[in-house]
């Protein structure tokens, strides 16, 4: 808790944002998700600006209320500013926030980079329950706008994909 | 004409072709063909209203700031009649069979993805920024329509039967995509946009290599339509703006 009157260390303020999560992803906290771009004090007020994961995302205004309300009650008087450019990447999710998707029961993004828009090959998704290979894409859209839907052709179970967005 | 006043209707009209074609995609909720359909093709209108999102409350900044006008995001969205709704027409046919959303889908999907490249240059630095955010989805969208035109063209005799219709009846609106008039001049000799016709070429190539692959046909381009752009819209719009707009209508400055 920080007294009034007195502004919170920068560092600080990234570690108390490390308990807001996304709420469609409740695994993932926004700075794992990276979609936290920068924090700033302007004033009295402490500027936190974001980046939308996807331009249509129902969570982000979920997202931007739970950023005020967790800083002030930890005391700290905030405003959220949103930023489109540069365009948010899931290269920005942390490792960390990849373990935890994968343990959660959702693969994370590949690192391929799937560049090609037209007679595009198909990228290798392991299964996060049996790490099999052998899976298969079902839909390119999944649960939410950053998911895709896949089956593992060995355990046949379904799984969400945390789809590469470069 | 300002150059603000040239911005303002250029991104209105972008914001109306993503909205309405977002609204033609959500009609889809709960009937898609099968469950990840209706999954997919209820993304793509998210994503297309969030857009429109951005582009509206662009609009509404530029209007408020430079114009002297008070229009907020929603009211341009959802109180303007329909002579002031500046979409293309292709965005705001009707759904029809899966084929047919598909193409109309396919076709919108390649100008935009080639629309949003070139604004990616643009002098605008939010108009840019929206592009640029936007593009990544887009991509996706893109990939997803050109793949079902070639398994619905390459598919049983009936799927392509009925997806060579829809692509015979949606070819008169392809010119209208390439439409360009005073606004646009304005912005390109300010060196805001590029202009459209210079990736016209790398479009028929792209449409092209999809619907050969799709063993469809190329219709003969007779008679283009177009209007859109200036108001005048198809039979449809009316329809479209009744559903889309009753809400607003029955309880004015409603919030949820």
């Amino acid at each position: 808790m920080v007294s009034m009157g007195e502004r919170a260390d920068i560092a600080e303020i990234w570690e108390i944002l490390k308990d807001v999560k996304d709420p469609e992803v409740p695994v993932l906290t926004v700075v794992d998700l990276g979609v936290v771009r920068q924090i700033e004090w302007q004033g009295d007020t402490c500027l936190v600006t974001i980046t939308p994961t996807y331009s249509g995302c129902p969570a982000m205004q979920v997202i931007e209320t739970g950023i005020i309300e967790r800083l002030q009650e930890a005391g700290i008087p905030s405003k959220v500013n949103t930023i489109l450019s540069p365009a948010w990447t899931t290269d920005w999710i942390t490792e960390d926030g990849r373990q935890k998707l994968e343990e959660y029961g959702i693969a994370p993004p590949q690192d391929e980079p799937d560049k090609s828009v037209l007679f595009a090959k198909q990228i290798v998704v392991p299964c996060p329950l049996c790490k099999s290979k052998n899976t298969k894409l079902v839909s390119q859209f999944g649960s939410t706008a950053c998911k895709a839907h896949y089956q593992c052709k060995e355990c046949l179970e379904p799984f969400d994909y945390f789809k590469c967005l470069r | 004409m300002t150059t603000n006043e040239a911005l303002f209707e250029y991104t209105l009209r972008m914001a109306d072709d993503t909205l309405i074609l977002g609204q033609r995609l959500s009609e889809w909720c709960g009937h898609g063909p099968i469950l990840e359909e209706d999954i997919a093709l209820t993304n793509i209108a998210l994503d297309l209203i969030g857009q429109s999102t951005a582009l509206f409350e662009y609009a509404s900044k530029i209007e408020k700031e430079s114009l002297g006008g008070h229009r907020s995001a929603d009211d341009l969205a959802f109180l303007r009649l329909e002579r002031e709704y500046k979409n293309v027409l292709l965005v705001e046919q009707t759904n029809g069979d899966f084929g047919k959303t598909i193409v109309r889908q396919f076709l919108f999907d390649n100008f935009q993805y080639l629309h949003y490249t070139q604004l990616l240059e643009s002098k605008d630095h939010q108009i840019a920024a929206i592009a640029e955010k936007s593009l990544k989805e887009v991509r996706y969208h893109l990939k997803h329509s050109s793949e079902w035109v070639i398994r619905l063209g390459d598919g049983t005799e009936e799927s392509h039967r009925r997806v060579q219709e829809s692509v015979d009846d949606l070819f008169r609106f392809i010119d209208e995509l390439f439409y360009q008039d005073a606004v646009n001049q304005h912005l390109i000799q300010a060196g805001i946009i590029g202009d459209v016709n210079d990736f016209k070429d790398d479009f028929e190539k792209n449409v092209c290599a999809v619907i050969q692959e799709a063993t469809l046909t190329l219709p003969e381009r007779k008679w283009q339509l177009n209007g859109g752009r200036v108001g005048r819209h198809s039979e449809h719009m009316g329809f479209l703006l009744a559903e889309m707009q009753y809400m607003q209508r029955t309880y004015p400055g409603m919030e949820w």
